[in-house]
């Protein structure tokens, strides 16, 4: 049974594409056939964090309209065998995605993959709700900031009403994704905790990424943070989270870079 | 502010989450409110449309929000000469 989930924040910069590719790279990495899906039409960027920025030949929208076979758009990851990324247009507009045709490639993609993973554009417009539409699990990704979790909460209340399983009168299967925490300032009092923000939004916790140079250094290779450093721990926490996206139970801990030494394992404490 | 302030980092996550809270639960409400207020409006426009011809835009309806009651403005304006419908 093949699994779309769709990566949302409503918030723009709180780490959308950066999970998407971490998160499909780890569940590649677990044997499964994984597609991710750029809907940032205009303003692509999962092609360039992935590392296949020249390899774009067809994207989305040429599949959407039929000008080229979705075959021809998926591009193959160069490390991970069974990890495709399908790119966003950079020059169309983001008009030219049709409900009907975005509706037609997600079944054509469930065909041959076991997740698709959409990455959303910010906001809360039609191609952030296009990304969502045909989900059938939510990752939120929310920073521990009063504007981040604001923003999540408006993307819970569309997810709950706006995509084809709310219309249908099934329940949205949602996740909080909490990205850049910084345990020893939470500790301190100076940033939301895990729990505050878990007790605002009352979703389920699918995992809490640190704040990490590992994150930016991955990006800048153009490479999933899950593959340019696997014992990170940032990666170690997506490898977590989405090994809790295929169901398994694991023990929520957030992890401390090892550079980090004393002061990580000082906080690097348990949560919820 | 006293000496031992500034000693201490300031807690500002606390405050945070308060606002949050608050905000949270107004805008909530408001936003299931306004998708009450798109649903009457609708189902009044559809039950007038049986009867008398009305452009969709001449059907307003307002919801006012206080601390005991709510009030439902509902402002319907009927174009002369009003035009029945066919029964």
């Amino acid at each position: 049974m093949s699994q779309v989930l769709v990566v949302t924040s409503g918030k723009g910069g709180v780490g959308k594409t950066t999970s998407t590719a971490a998160l499909g790279a780890a569940l590649a990495l677990g044997g499964n056939r994984v597609a991710v899906v750029d809907f940032d039409v205009g303003l692509r960027n999962l092609d360039l964090v992935m590392g296949a920025e020249r390899r774009v030949v067809y994207d989305l929208i040429n599949v959407v309209q039929g000008e080229a076979k979705l075959q021809q758009a998926l591009i193959r990851d160069k490390r991970l065998e069974t990890l495709y990324l399908l790119p966003a247009s950079q020059t169309r507009d983001k008009d030219a995605l049709t409900s009907e045709g975005v509706a037609r490639v997600m079944e054509e993609l469930r065909d041959s993959f076991d997740w698709i993973v959409c990455d959303s554009p910010a906001g809360i417009e039609r191609g952030a709700l296009l990304a969502m539409r045909h989900a059938d699990v939510a990752v939120v990704v929310t920073n521990p900031e009063v504007s981040s979790v604001r923003d999540s909460d408006r993307i819970i209340g569309m997810l709950d009403a706006k995509t084809e399983k709310a219309e249908r009168g099934e329940y949205m299967e949602k996740h909080l994704l909490l990205t850049r925490y910084d345990a020893a300032r939470a500790e301190r009092g100076q940033m939301l905790k895990v729990d505050d923000v878990l007790e605002i939004l009352s979703i389920p916790l699918l995992g809490i990424i640190p704040e990490s140079d590992a994150v930016l250094n991955a990006s800048n290779v153009g490479s999933p943070v899950t593959l340019a450093a696997a014992e990170s721990a940032p990666a170690r926490a997506y490898l977590d989270a989405a090994r809790r996206l295929e169901g398994d139970v694991v023990p929520m801990i957030i992890p401390a870079d090892k550079r980090v030494g004393l002061m990580g394992k000082l906080f690097g404490r348990r949560a919820a | 502010m006293t000496i031992f302030d500034f000693f201490r980092p300031t807690r500002s996550a606390p405050v945070a989450r308060d606002r949050l809270q608050i905000l949270l639960q107004h805008e909530r409400v408001s936003a299931g409110a306004s998708d009450l207020v798109a649903i009457l409006r609708e189902e009044i426009l559809a039950v007038i449309s049986r009867h008398v011809d009305i452009p969709s835009d001449k059907v307003q309806v307002k919801m006012q929000r206080d601390e005991a009651v709510s009030t439902l403005e509902v402002e319907i304006e009927l174009p002369n000469p009003i035009r029945r419908r066919a029964a």
